[in-house]
Order: structure tokens, then C-alpha cells, then sequence
């Protein structure tokens, strides 16, 4: 075995066989060729011991949901519209991330908002959001019975231009924010309000621009649902998710 | 503006520990595999994953992130030395695993002559070529000088090539 090992590799190095070098030059040589192998031996490893790990990458979640060691547990979820990103703290849903946003950028403001200690981990309540997420698109479920967690409602600048917009004048209260969301949330299946009607609801008739800029950032599309506010002046509107998703949920709700 | 958020959170913040374990988890693993053998090694991989998400929020340098996870690896391996000889496996379970600690971490003759080595060459050399870690983060793991991890990858390494060679 040992043989025929160092026959391959001198094969590999065919200079090895004529060259005059001294013995270090030759122990250098097959010294880098025996790392190369021994890195390559590893990372095939790897790819045999994929289900090993992901075996024990599950058994890390669940201990540390036990433990109270994950943060944020997050789960993907295939539906129609694509991918869904499902994030959720100990005190419930936290964020809906639609297939037009990347994965990525989601766990990073995930990470960066909530707590870095974002784990893909088996929380009841992401079960839940999976299987009301499908019983939805089927058209089986109308409303969504979830805990949710509201703290991603709060305005997303960073610490040094909190409370105002890129313009700089100052960002409306988190309470509107939340009020607006809350009006939201209150609008049946398979009916529609404008942004004026929410502005209104929310406390503010005069703020329907302030109400767009809430819904654009609600980080629980669907769930709660932004889809059905649309422009008074006609049309399906802005949509976090993208104007397409937006169409296909009003479609899927018979609602245009 | 995903973008955007993503680029500040990435040079300010830690980055979600999902990722971490996606990139570095596999060379944790191997790492306890090759060091505790399969059946103790897994159950170090996982002890070192619940404290690094215990303690992640210390992290200072989120670039330090793997030699981190296996400097906890390495403690969390002795710890399962120490334990071992305070309390020997009961006869039935040494049967199970009879061949942990000799059992090649990874398919093929050459780790498994890797496993037989001395110690510290053993342990560089995994980390190394196993973990991927550089000399100055292997310094860091095994609380040695870079120069003492350098030569204890080459020495590791010209041993295996002299047995190699020599038969």
C-alpha cells in the first residue's frame, strides 16, 4: 500500500524520476505533495460525512432551543410564490422573508437586529407558520393564528440616523408604524383597503405616504397582510415581495 | 437596499451563527473525529457548538471566527480526555467502540497513518490539513509559539513521508 502510494506520486512528479537534487530538495517535494493529499483526502471526507453532519447539525438545534442558547430559529419553506424564510423568537414569528429577498440578507438583518445567534432550528412555532403557510396557499386557511413577534417593526436605519429618513426629516414613531401594521392585519381575506383608508385607520389620514414607507418594510408579508393595501388611484401597487407575488396573493384571494 | 444593509451589518456586526456553522462546522467536526475518534468526537463537535453560540456574543473579531471554534474544540477534547480516565467506558460500550480511538478519522491509509502519529504532530497536522487553519491559528489552538506549530506540521509531515517511502 505504502509502495504503491509513493510509486503514484512520484508518477504525478514525473521530474522526481531524473532529477539530480539533493535528498532535502526531494524530501521538500514530497512533503508538499503529501499536504496536497492529505487536504484532498479531507474534503472528500467531508462530502461522505455530509449526512453525519447534518445528522448532528440537528441534534445541536434541538439542544440549543433547549437550552436557550438560539436566538432566532429559522426554517425555509417552499410555496408557491418560491422560497420563504421563516424566522422566529422565543415570543413568536419575527420574520417572513419573501423569495425576492436573498436568504442571505435576511439572516444578516436577522443577525444584526434581533441577535447573531441565528440558528436553523425545529421551534413550534415556525412548524406552525410552515403548515398555515400551506393551508393559505391552498386556499384552506383565511387568517393566520400565530404568536408573532413585533420588534422588527421598529425603524431599520442605523443607530446614527435613528428616527429620521434619507431626506432627514424625522421618520414617523414606531407607534405608527405599528398602529399601521395592526390596521393592516385587521383587513378580511379577499378584500382590499387603500393606503389612505389605512393612514385613517392608523390614527393619521393625512399620512398615507408614511403608510406606504410602513408597509414596505413589514417584516411579516402575508402573515400580515400588506398585499391587500393598494394605491386609491388604481393599480396592484408596491410590494416588498415584488409587484408579481403581490398580483398572484390578491389572485389566489379572488380579490382582483 | 438589501444590499445595503447587508455590507454594514457584515463589517459591524457578527454574523448569523447558521453561516458560521456552514462554513466551519465540517472542519470542527473533523477535527474532534480525528482527536476523539468517531463516537467521542461527536459528541465534542456538539458540546463545542452549544458553548460557541453560548459565547458568541464575546467574540471581538468575527475574521477569527474558525481558529475560535476549534481553540473551544480543543478544550472541549481534553475535557473528554479527563473525563474518560476519571471514568472508564463500561466493558459493553468499549466493545461498541472498540476501534475509536485507532479508527481512521477519514476514509484512506494516510489519515489513518495521520491518527498514529505523536501527539503534538498529530494534533497540527489535523488542524492543518484538516481544519485548514494557518500556522499562526494552529499556534493559537494547541498555546504554542507559531515557529513550535510549523515545526510540528513539518516534522508530522516528514514522518509520515519517511514511513511512506520506507514502508
Amino acid at each position: 500500500m505504502a509502495e504503491r502510494t509513493s510509486r503514484s506520486r512520484r508518477a504525478a512528479r514525473p521530474t522526481d524520476m531524473t532529477n539530480t537534487r539533493t535528498t532535502n530538495d526531494d524530501l521538500d517535494a514530497g512533503i508538499a505533495t503529501l499536504a496536497t493529499e492529505l487536504r484532498a483526502h479531507a474534503l472528500a471526507a467531508d462530502a461522505l460525512d455530509e449526512t453525519r453532519f447534518a445528522r448532528l447539525r440537528d441534534c445541536v438545534a434541538t439542544r440549543a432551543l433547549e437550552r436557550g442558547l438560539a436566538d432566532v430559529a429559522i426554517a425555509c419553506h417552499d410555496s408557491p410564490l418560491g422560497r420563504i424564510v421563516l424566522g422566529a423568537t422565543e415570543s413568536g414569528l419575527v420574520r417572513v422573508g419573501l423569495p425576492v429577498e436573498s436568504e442571505d440578507a435576511v439572516l444578516d438583518e436577522l443577525a444584526a437586529r434581533v441577535s447573531p445567534r441565528v440558528l436553523r432550528a425545529p421551534r413550534t412555532v415556525l412548524d406552525d407558520a410552515r403548515r398555515q403557510l400551506d393551508e393559505y396557499f391552498a386556499g384552506r386557511r383565511h387568517e393566520f393564528a400565530l404568536a408573532l413577534d413585533w420588534r422588527l417593526t421598529a425603524s431599520s436605519a442605523s443607530p446614527s440616523t435613528k428616527g429620521r429618513g434619507r431626506d432627514g426629516r424625522p421618520r414617523p414613531a414606531t407607534g405608527f408604524r405599528h398602529a399601521v401594521l395592526c390596521a393592516t392585519a385587521a383587513i378580511p381575506f379577499g378584500s382590499t383597503a387603500t393606503y389612505r383608508e389605512i393612514a385613517a385607520r392608523a390614527g393619521s389620514p393625512a399620512a398615507h405616504r408614511a403608510t406606504g414607507s410602513a408597509l414596505a418594510s413589514n417584516p411579516l408579508p402575508i402573515v400580515v397582510p400588506c398585499h391587500r393595501v393598494l394605491p386609491s388611484g388604481g393599480g396592484v401597487g408596491q410590494y416588498r415581495g415584488g409587484t408579481e407575488a403581490k398580483t398572484r396573493l390578491l389572485a389566489l384571494e379572488g380579490a382582483v | 437596499m438589501p444590499s445595503r444593509t447587508r455590507s454594514r451589518a457584515a463589517a459591524l456586526a457578527l454574523p448569523p451563527f447558521e453561516r458560521v456553522l456552514e462554513e466551519h462546522g465540517r472542519a470542527v467536526l473533523r477535527f474532534c473525529v480525528a482527536e476523539a475518534g468517531p463516537q467521542r468526537g461527536e459528541d465534542c463537535f456538539q458540546e463545542t457548538i452549544l458553548a460557541a453560540l453560548d459565547g458568541y456574543a464575546t467574540l471581538r473579531d468575527a475574521g477569527a471566527v474558525r481558529g475560535w471554534l476549534l481553540t473551544i474544540a480543543a478544550r472541549k477534547v481534553v475535557d473528554q480526555h479527563r473525563a474518560r480516565e476519571r471514568a472508564p467506558e463500561p466493558v459493553a460500550d468499549v466493545d461498541v467502540h472498540a476501534t475509536a480511538g485507532t479508527e481512521p478519522a477519514h476514509d484512506g491509509a494516510l489519515w489513518a497513518r495521520v491518527a498514529r502519529l505523536p501527539e503534538k504532530q498529530r494534533r497540527a497536522v489535523t488542524l492543518r490539513y484538516g481544519g485548514d487553519l494557518s500556522h499562526r491559528e494552529i499556534a493559537v489552538v494547541m498555546e504554542t509559539s507559531e515557529d513550535a506549530a510549523r515545526r510540528n506540521v513539518f516534522e508530522g509531515l516528514a514522518r509520515l513521508r519517511k514511513e511512506l517511502a520506507g514502508g
